[in-house]
């Protein structure tokens, strides 16, 4: 399963995946949110919804100097954080900006598509959906 | 509260020196909680006694409370400071991202003092502060132009908000305001001037800190609580379909909406401009404040031709609130949802508070058609009820000031009809021009003792609903009604929540999300802390004047039959009395 923007237009940006996205990792607030919504140049045009699209070839993956990161075949990439030398590489790679980073320890954070944000989006904006469904 | 929560953590920015600090206040937050409750001490502590509104002494206090940024629907923003409107406590709230960002940088509390000597606007990232020039942005036209240029010029996107003001509030109109996130304001009683009279044109806020809970289990339960009861129960609903205009409708229908200056109760082009009327053709997009799932931010989607060339077009969105829709709409008689529309646009393109507006323009409309005023003072502008064109004229004029007439407006309805005439029709109180509520005498008490004065309403209009109608209260249980409610409420906007989620957030849910928090009051306490901090708020505003004995009731209201009937002067009086003998008592003051 792989999670999904299905579609932003729906989106009220309340941010709600945010918090549960920061939440579901132990911290109310949102330091800890691997997902991101901000207007789309006034909130009058909608919101634009960046989470991880787990690539078939990531590139933050590629930049990675210190083999902290490893893709998961449809399931994002995985930090291990013993190994992250925090660099920011990856997060300059990645060109939908969907690395975030934890500013409190300093290191990358991306979304492992585990779905929790889906049960606090009210609208429908996003989707956990069969790896075989995805095209996009 | 918890030890390690940044609540406690108080920004102070002193404009005229361009510094600032931090202090830990944890003092106030133990005892207070938050927003309206830790703001009101703060303006105690910083706002001088009879103190200039325009002077650099008058504060401005921004607070928030310990569920922000904790549970949904807890969005909003407290602002204090002495209004210029009122001359005496002004208090406004306000969502949109506001709140969230204050708590997400690490401050439970902003104070601003001071006031700069030349046009600036303050960004604060987490710890940092940076005073920004904003000469280049003072004096431009809309204030839609002037966020954009602060959108594109600071960071976090998505983690931030920008509070603005217009030119209503660089021309020190009293009842300006301060736009944030475009559509939502801290709207009342002239924020905006006197941001202005500091010259301080924005204020950026961006931050993504996280919050310690006292209970990892407990919170994500009463979490889901909140977050199911948001999106599920009825009491929201209305909210996030229809918005606050699903009120039109009922309030016509019982007899309530104030029409052509309250010369009517019922408007006969209520349906032209229901929310209803507005979602089948103007409904564009619908927002949400941050961290509330219930979007009921409504935005019209206005397409308009430019006439001087073929297939030029320009869509507006703009939002529409009851209120504003009140004040702009019936009031002035207007059932055309296009013209309605753009009066909002443009109160909202120099931010200045759409309901004085209405309420202003409204009795100008009247005092011109009885012979008070003439094309002479209105610049040739001929106010006709139901003339959108006429009122889109008048707007900027207002700000602009160009004449003596003008000049008048620009300082509110009782002063306007102080000078003209028309004091029976001039709709306000405590010089704070109506909201749009003709439901009955709790709602014009609860307006004239002002026990909570941010906002467009108080408690008195659910009570004329919901017990009058049926029942008659002596002056005394309405007086003690009213007071209860309005104490309750302190808790909540010390929370600070959104108030349309009040019938969520009863004393057993607050007390348990507070416990989350790390506050140990059970609900028992908190409406006795309640009852403190209402009190706290008329200590202030006696101090600062306001009486229960010299106040201004316009006849007009007791000549329109209201929802439960024609008003009794008396009655309303004799409730009055009764409010204050049980202030008195509270306070020992008069």
């Amino acid at each position: 399963m792989k999670l999904s923007v299905v579609d932003t237009e729906r989106c009220i940006g309340c941010q709600s995946c945010m918090f549960a996205c920061s939440r579901l990792m132990g911290k109310a607030g949102l330091t800890r949110t691997c997902i991101g919504v901000r207007s789309a140049g006034g909130m009058e045009r909608g919101f634009v919804v960046i989470v991880c699209r787990a690539c078939e070839d990531p590139p933050c993956v590629k930049v990675c100097p210190s083999g902290a990161l490893k893709a998961k075949k449809g399931k994002g990439v995985r930090v291990d954080l013993t190994k992250c030398i925090g660099c920011g590489n990856c997060q300059d790679a990645c060109p939908i900006g969907a690395v975030f980073w934890d500013d409190e320890a300093d290191k990358p954070m991306i979304c492992i598509h585990c779905g929790y944000c889906v049960k606090y989006c009210p609208h429908g904006v996003l989707e956990l959906v069969k790896l075989e469904a995805v095209t996009c | 509260m918890l030890k390690d929560d940044t609540l406690a953590n108080v920004l102070y920015v002193d404009l005229s020196k361009k510094q600032s600090w931090v202090e830990r206040r944890q003092d106030l937050f133990d005892k207070y909680i938050g927003g309206v409750g830790v703001g009101i001490q703060l303006l105690h502590e910083e706002c001088p006694e009879g103190c200039d509104a325009f002077g650099a002494q008058n504060p401005i206090i921004f607070a928030v409370g310990p569920l922000n940024g904790l549970f949904p629907v807890a969005s909003k923003t407290i602002t204090l400071f002495k209004s210029p409107h009122t001359g005496n406590l002004g208090e406004s709230h306000a969502g949109g991202r506001s709140a969230i960002a204050i708590r997400m940088a690490g401050y439970g509390a902003i104070v601003i003092r001071g006031a700069s000597e030349i046009p600036l606007y303050l960004a604060i990232d987490g710890s940092q502060v940076h005073f920004r020039d904003a000469s280049a942005l003072w004096g431009m036209r809309s204030v839609i132009t002037a966020g954009r240029v602060i959108r594109g010029r600071e960071t976090s996107a998505g983690f931030r908000t920008i509070m603005r003001i217009g030119r209503a509030g660089e021309k020190l109109i009293p009842y300006a305001g301060v736009a944030t996130e475009t559509y939502r304001h801290f709207g009342r009683l002239g924020l905006g001037a006197v941001f202005g009279s500091k010259k301080l044109k924005a204020l950026v806020v961006s931050g993504k800190c996280s919050l310690p809970v006292s209970d990892p289990k407990l919170y994500q339960k009463i979490y889901d609580e909140i977050y199911q009861a948001a999106v599920n129960t009825p009491a929201m609903k209305k909210y996030h379909d229809l918005g606050t205009p699903e009120n039109v409708l009922p309030l016509n229908k019982i007899g309530a909406l104030p029409t052509r200056n309250l010369k009517d109760a019922q408007f006969e082009g209520a349906s032209q401009i229901s929310g209803e009327a507005f979602a089948e053709h103007y409904l564009g997009r619908r927002l949400a404040c941050a961290h509330c799932p219930v979007a009921c931010i409504h935005l019209a989607a206005l397409r308009e031709p430019y006439g001087d060339e073929d297939f030029f077009y320009k869509t507006s969105m703009i939002a529409y609130d009851y209120e504003p829709l009140y004040a702009l709409g019936p009031m002035l008689g207007i059932s055309d949802a296009r013209g309605l529309l753009k009066l909002l646009e443009k109160v909202d393109e120099v931010a200045v508070d759409a309901m004085s507006t209405g309420v202003i323009l409204a009795w100008a409309t009247e005092a011109q058609e009885q012979g008070l005023i003439s094309e002479k003072e209105t610049a040739g502008i001929k106010l006709s009820w139901g003339d959108y064109t006429s009122y889109l004229k008048a707007i900027p004029l207002i700000v602009e000031q160009p004449n003596d007439f003008y000049k008048a407006l620009a300082q509110g309805v009782i002063h306007a009809a102080s000078i003209y005439g028309g004091t029976d029709f001039a709709l306000a109180f405590g010089r704070n021009e109506m909201p749009g509520y003709h439901t009955g005498p709790a709602q014009y008490v609860g307006t004239l003792i002002a026990t909570r004065h941010h906002h467009c309403d108080n408690a008195g209009y659910s009570v004329d609903q919901k017990v009058l109608v049926k029942e008659k209260l002596t002056p005394r249980e309405l007086a003690a009604t009213l007071l209860k409610e309005e104490r309750w409420r302190q808790i909540l906007t010390s929370l600070a929540i959104c108030l349309f989620a009040r019938e969520i957030y009863k004393p057993d849910l607050v007390s348990r999300a507070l416990q989350v928090a790390g506050f140990d009051i059970p609900p028992e306490d908190l409406h006795r802390l309640g009852e403190e901090i209402h009190s706290e708020k008329y200590r202030f505003k006696f101090r600062e004047g306001f009486s229960l004995d010299d106040y201004h009731l316009p006849k007009r209201i007791f000549e329109t039959p209201s929802a439960v009937g024609a008003l009794d002067e008396k009655y309303v009086r004799q409730t009055i009395q009764q409010v204050k003998q049980i202030l008195v008592k509270k306070q020992g003051k008069t």
